[in-house]
């Protein structure tokens, strides 16, 4: 205990010496996430300082060994660090899918060489990192997906078309599903492998959606020629590496609402409704329904702690993300309407520098997408009336 | 710290649950009710919880006690929950045993703790006055009147008031109701002049009373803490008590929820088990997801209680109220998925939902709480 009193401290001083003030406001666009990549720019000279002393000391990724380019630390450590950035708002040095969802992958079923290529470009932001899972006729059905790899010596020809591939158009490299055989079973036919985007015969076409953005694309792979030795895992197992690496997805979208150190949603619905003589917001009904959710908001948050503890305590359900994941964007769709009702008209407002573009309509209805992505509410219900609660026929 | 039991908690639980699950199943509250048993608990097994060290949990040490904290607490309060067993544990080991220690002067101390930790002293927190609680508003009066005090008014909802050896009164000795200065709690003798107690019976077959005090005379050495100053220990008392009943909400709903799973598993329609409905499925899910967050956030709570009390208030407003909220969604999806069966009074799923109701309203209930956090926060 003593040791991580002084890891905290230690931790805590290093954070305040070391984070921009400007790091530690709660971010307001979409410019101020930096995502890495061949082609990333900084938006910011705080944002470039903060991330590349982060990455210098590791703590991209705390948690991941430092041959790989990450901190080192174990879970209590990580913990702390986490808790540490959140008491003074410190924004993320860098939003990565290499980070959040394949790392973990890699680190469990990746070969010594493939950790050594990939993560430490990964813990250093240089390669950004996008996800072939969704088809148009493979959506909550993933297994039946049917992009074909085709073996050719010592390379898989890739052929078929992806959708919902977020931000594959900025994306350096893409982790895929593809189906390696045919002929079994539709679990079992299917490989997770890696590629680099830049490869003859991958194209992309951003889809635009209700919020007016294009954050996802359709992808195309025309012939695209893979060496065999990026398959991750073992050749027509790739389903347990995609399950594997969907828990991982659905820990990070069930903690997309999590704001730490800005303002309560209560005091955002006084500035535009205002206070009557208590204090006390001027619409009972929605003061009602902003406390409530304040209620579950805290809730969650202690749950995501504790799935945190069982999972290194070795008590951990794996199938527990599912439950995290189904209320946490619940939880987040609840936020976002209860913001957009705090701004009523103020609200509305699409194209203006006042409303910064129309920031907080097209969050809202970004919002709607949480409860679709990795998995929708329904399949996160089936998936913990089946695997947790063992119900008949689930 | 890990937001899990440690061993030796684990350990306090699954003791708990042996001495509770082979003694006092809900067959024992059903006994109990249909007997009109005149004490409403068990003094037998209230003395083998007292052998067991439970009844002393909270006292010190240097009392006789196991000087355990919060989460101790709640453990032994979840597997009351289970089972639903009338136990003087709340009144008698929690709130009166945390207000006489934190309150309590040496020789209230020495006097009263040993007998709370060796099982032989039941005592009873007199606080809510009106349909709803609000420890603020209490307006039973104590004047001064000589060396001490006369106390007139009125108490409900009194957890084991005719049974308790001990009163703890939450009386106003200044200002107006509402206001957070004048509160002072007292210590006094059931059994004196002006003191009238009636048991009432309650939907859940658990104890309480009203209690009405006619120029009850009490002198400044039954006074517990300061004079007007109640309002600062009472709160952490209040705060310690409603982790431990959202603790019990907890066992409650899991129980509730395990025998539904199990019948949705077991009864069959349509030729099939009901389990394989998707409507029932996504509901059970949805219900089994509500008990592990709020499972989290109680513990949470009173991991706070034990390492930081003064600032435990948010965490258990955030507890109390998601535990009423989803024991009360726990007892009516219970009753509703089995049916007819769940209207009998011969399951005992009913029981849950009984229950459930008086912890919803002991200490604050959830709206209570929503608002109390909505107020910390500023709006």
């Amino acid at each position: 205990m003593a040791d991580l009193d002084t890891f905290r401290r230690e931790t805590r001083a290093w954070l305040e010496a070391n984070c921009p003030p400007e790091m530690r406001r709660p971010m307001t666009s979409d410019e101020d996430t930096f995502w890495g990549g061949r082609n990333a720019k900084f938006s910011s000279e705080p944002q470039r300082i903060w991330f590349e002393r982060m990455r210098d000391k590791g703590w991209t990724v705390p948690h991941w060994p430092t041959e790989y380019g990450g901190g080192g630390l174990d879970g209590e450590e990580a913990k702390i660090v986490r808790q540490e950035m959140a008491a003074i708002g410190a924004r993320a040095p860098i939003t990565s899918f290499g980070i959040s969802m394949l790392g973990p992958a890699l680190l469990k079923y990746g070969t010594e060489a493939q950790k050594r290529e990939h993560l430490p470009k990964i813990t250093a932001g240089l390669i950004r990192w996008c996800q072939g899972y969704s088809e148009p006729n493979a959506g909550s059905d993933l297994a039946s997906l049917q992009t074909r790899a085709e073996s050719d010596g010592d390379d898989y020809i890739i052929n078929g078309q992806k959708i919902w591939t977020s931000y594959a158009n900025y994306a350096d490299w893409i982790f895929c599903l593809v189906r390696t055989d045919p002929a079994a079973k539709k679990h079992d036919g299917i490989s997770f492998i890696l590629f680099d985007m830049t490869s003859k015969g991958v194209s992309t076409k951003p889809i635009l959606l209700i919020s007016g953005r294009s954050p996802f694309c359709e992808t195309f792979f025309d012939n695209v020629r893979v060496p065999k030795a990026n398959v991750v895992g073992t050749v027509n197992r790739g389903w347990d590496v995609a399950k594997y690496l969907l828990q991982h997805e659905r820990a990070m979208i069930s903690g997309m609402g999590e704001r730490g150190g800005s303002r309560p949603l209560g005091q955002v619905a006084a500035d535009s409704i205002g206070s009557d003589a208590q204090g006390r917001l001027d619409d009972a009904l929605l003061r009602a329904d902003i406390a409530t959710f304040d209620v579950d908001e805290a809730a969650l948050a202690a749950a995501a702690e504790r799935m945190v503890d069982l999972a290194k305590a070795g008590q951990g359900h794996p199938a527990f993300s599912s439950a995290m994941k189904y209320y946490g964007t619940e939880l987040n769709k609840r936020r976002h309407e209860l913001l957009m009702s705090s701004g009523g008209i103020d609200a509305l407002e699409w194209e203006s520098e006042r409303s910064h573009e129309g920031a907080r309509p097209r969050a809202w209805l970004r919002t709607k997408a949480n409860s679709i992505e990795g998995g929708t509410s329904e399949v996160m219900l089936g998936i913990v009336a089946k695997r947790i609660l063992d119900l008949p026929g689930a | 710290m890990p937001l899990l039991l440690t061993e030796e908690q684990s350990m306090l639980r699954d003791s708990a649950r042996g001495l509770i699950s082979d003694h006092a199943p809900v067959a024992h509250l059903r006994k109990l009710r249909d007997s009109r048993d005149e004490t409403g608990f068990s003094r037998e097994l209230w003395a083998t919880f007292a052998e067991m060290g439970f009844a002393g949990l909270l006292v010190p040490e240097e009392h006789g006690g196991s000087g355990l904290g919060a989460v101790e607490a709640g453990v032994v309060m979840e597997e009351i929950g289970r089972t639903l067993m009338p136990s003087p544990f709340l009144a008698t080991s929690v709130l009166s045993a945390a207000a006489l220690t934190r309150a309590g002067s040496a020789a209230q101390k020495s006097e009263h703790l040993p007998k709370i930790a060796s099982g032989k002293l039941l005592a009873a927190l007199a606080l809510d006055e009106g349909a709803k609680h609000r420890p603020l508003h209490t307006s039973l009066q104590a004047v001064r009147s000589g060396n001490g005090f006369r106390l007139n008014g009125a108490k409900a909802m009194v957890v084991d008031g005719h049974v308790a050896d001990l009163l703890l009164v939450v009386a106003r000795s200044a200002g107006a109701p509402g206001e957070r200065n004048g509160l002072t709690l007292f210590l006094v003798d059931p059994k004196a002049k002006g003191v009238a107690i009636e048991r009432t019976i309650m939907v859940d077959a658990h104890n309480a009373a009203r209690i009405s005090f006619d120029n009850v005379e009490v002198t400044a050495d039954h006074v517990l803490g300061e004079v007007d100053g109640g309002a600062a220990v009472l709160g952490g008392v209040l705060d310690l008590g409603r982790g431990a009943v959202a603790s019990e909400m907890v066992g409650l709903s899991e129980e509730v929820f395990g025998r539904t799973v199990a019948y949705l598993k077991e009864r069959k329609q349509f030729g099939k088990a009901i389990g394989e409905f998707q409507a029932l499925q996504h509901r059970a899910a949805h219900l089994y997801i509500e008990i592990e967050i709020t499972r989290a956030a109680v513990l949470k709570a009173l991991q706070a209680l034990d390492s930081d009390p003064a600032g435990a208030t948010a965490a258990v407003a955030v507890a109390k109220a998601r535990a009423g909220a989803t024991a009360t969604r726990a007892v009516q999806e219970g009753v509703q998925m089995h049916g007819g069966m769940g209207m009998t009074d011969q399951f005992d799923i009913g029981f849950f939902m009984k229950r459930a109701r008086v912890c919803e309203e002991l200490l604050g209930d959830a709206n209570y709480h929503a608002a109390q956090l909505a107020a910390m926060r500023g709006y």
